[in-house]
């Protein structure tokens, strides 16, 4: 049994997997490998993290418009985060979600979550998400 | 809240005007709902940051957009694309990668977008009017746009962009709207001399901290003591909006919604005041570094593309001089900048200076440049944030005088004395 928290849908769906989360924006245009999922922003703290099938958990995006774009390409080539959370919508990580699904009928599931709940996060959580935004940490 | 929808943009969801039109909504309209808006509305410009090739799924959604019959309904630029189409045989570019990226070139040309292939766009002729409403991709652009030219665009990402141009409508939401556009956070420039904000080395240290301060928030600043050019005030857009998620600033006396503080702030109190000081700015100085030691490969120049006067800045440096032969020196442009750039003479001076220039794209959005270029130099924020995780290369920032004596004497040379205080 784990800690319940609960998430707003942007784009819903049910998920699960490691925990990779940091207080830093990013950008995934020169911050995103989609050949491999990993972390390539060399000043985030996430940098050198794979975030291919984990619960990737930023504020929000920073940065480059092409930040969709990356996205898109890692859901293609399945290196994409398994969902993603965020403290506030982020429009660039919904619009990937919703063309992911519009293009290859896999959107990513997106959550927000309130700023207090991300504060909790620790770095060993594993997160199991339902379709409506419940989310299990253990 | 929710979303209403006008008979025409009804008609334009239930495939009406074809099927491009229809998907185009679709999107929109899922977006709209996610911005939690009431209405949609009429833009009368877009530019297009989707044009960037970085892999099959984009061009799948460009060529499938363009299979469909996609024509945009408003006149609509185009951003950087993968590829300069003309002369990246010159360089290290996959025969593979051309093709592709070429192929995204074309299907975003067939549906009327005008071929414009430049990331500063407001430097054109297409550049939009106070108060024109528009949807822009490119961060520097939708900055610029927003700040300096006081027209209104939200921060389109890459997809949606294309989506607006061809409905011609976008959610009611954000910067496109007064209330949304006040300042809340006051940037207060102290003690920084004057000979260092005259230079043009300041504009990108300044936003990069300003987009590490004020996040998504939008900034005001105060305390310039003299008015930057429109080059600087897009160097510190480019800055900011990499740094930070900064899609509008305000400059008390220098940019149109900001002639007096309390316009700016749409006449509340700012949520947050935050000194700049000398400090400070040695501080993200030396972050736009990455590199140590003083080894040079490559000088390079225009992120965003370069103007007509920096072009004639760079000329006043280079004239009578030579690249050491060990350093190469790129600058990014846009074809008609360096169309007219050539007309006078210099793209001539540029060449017996050794230089080279690239068109239609640049070196983060194209993959030309050899393996062996390892170290880069450049005055640009913009290329100093992203060169070390788009290209892993290493980075020295520095002012364009400091470029171009490093090409010269073959190593990193930077005049700290501006800096010094």
């Amino acid at each position: 049994m784990g800690r319940i928290i609960h998430g707003k849908p942007v784009v819903p769906g049910a998920a699960q997997g490691k925990l990779l989360f940091s207080g830093e924006p990013i950008s995934f245009w020169g911050g995103y490998d989609f050949h491999t999922g990993e972390i390539i922003d060399r000043r985030h703290p996430l940098s050198g993290q794979i975030a291919a099938g984990c619960i990737l958990a930023v504020p929000f995006t920073r940065g480059s418009s092409t930040t969709t774009a990356v996205l898109l390409e890692a859901v293609r080539a399945n290196t994409a985060p398994a969902a993603i959370l965020t403290t506030g919508v982020d429009s660039f990580f919904a619009l990937a979600s919703i063309v992911a699904r519009e293009m290859y009928a896999k959107p990513i599931p997106i959550f927000t979550i309130s700023h207090q709940d991300f504060s909790r996060f620790q770095s060993e959580d594993y997160l199991t998400i339902t379709e409506d935004g419940r989310i299990t940490i253990s | 809240m929710t979303l209403s929808l006008t008979d025409s943009d009804l008609n334009k969801l239930h495939g009406d005007q074809g099927p491009a039109t229809q998907m185009a909504m679709s999107i929109l309209v899922q977006m709209a709902e996610i911005f939690d808006a009431a209405e949609l509305m009429d833009i009368t410009g877009a530019h297009i940051d989707s044009t960037i090739y970085i892999g099959e799924a984009g061009l799948e959604y460009a060529e499938r957009l363009a299979r469909l019959g996609a024509r945009v309904a408003v006149p609509t630029t185009l951003n950087v694309s993968g590829l300069d189409e003309r002369h990246w045989q010159e360089w290290a570019v996959p025969a593979q990668w051309a093709r592709n990226a070429h192929r995204q070139m074309l299907a975003y040309q067939s549906m009327g977008c005008i071929p414009t292939w430049t990331c500063a766009p407001y430097q054109t002729d297409w550049k939009p009017k106070f108060g024109q409403q528009i949807a822009w991709g490119e961060s520097n652009a939708i900055i610029f746009a927003n700040s300096v030219l006081g027209a209104r665009t939200e921060r389109y990402p890459d997809l949606l962009d294309i989506c607006c141009a061809i409905t011609g409508r976008v959610p009611a939401v954000g910067l496109h709207l007064t209330e949304n556009r006040a300042g809340d956070l006051l940037l207060v420039i102290q003690d920084v001399p004057l000979s260092l904000q005259s230079n043009e080395s300041f504009y990108p240290v300044l936003g990069h901290l300003i987009g590490k301060i004020a996040q998504d928030h939008i900034p005001v600043i105060t305390g310039l003591g003299v008015t930057p050019s429109e080059d600087q005030l897009k160097a510190l857009g480019a800055a900011a909006a990499s740094s930070g998620t900064v899609a509008l600033f305000h400059m008390v006396g220098v940019t149109p919604e900001a002639p007096t503080p309390e316009a700016a702030f749409q006449g509340c109190q700012p949520s947050r005041v935050v000194p700049v000081t000398l400090e400070m700015l040695r501080a993200a100085r030396r972050e736009l570094t990455t590199a140590e030691g003083d080894q040079l490969d490559m000088v390079v120049l225009g992120s965003p593309h370069f103007s007509l006067a920096e072009f004639k800045e760079l000329t006043q440096l280079i004239t009578g001089k030579h690249r050491h032969p060990g350093v190469q020196f790129l600058v990014t442009s846009s074809r008609a900048m360096t169309h007219f750039a050539d007309r006078a003479g210099y793209l001539q001076a540029l060449h017996e200076f050794g230089g080279r220039v690239t068109v239609d794209s640049c070196i983060l959005a194209t993959p030309m440049l050899p393996a062996e270029i390892k170290t880069l130099m450049t005055n640009s924020g913009k290329y100093a944030y992203y060169a070390p995780g788009l290209l892993n290369t290493w980075v020295t920032y520095g002012s364009l005088a400091d470029c171009v004596e490093s090409a010269i004497e073959g190593r990193v040379v930077r005049d700290e004395k501006l800096w010094a205080g």
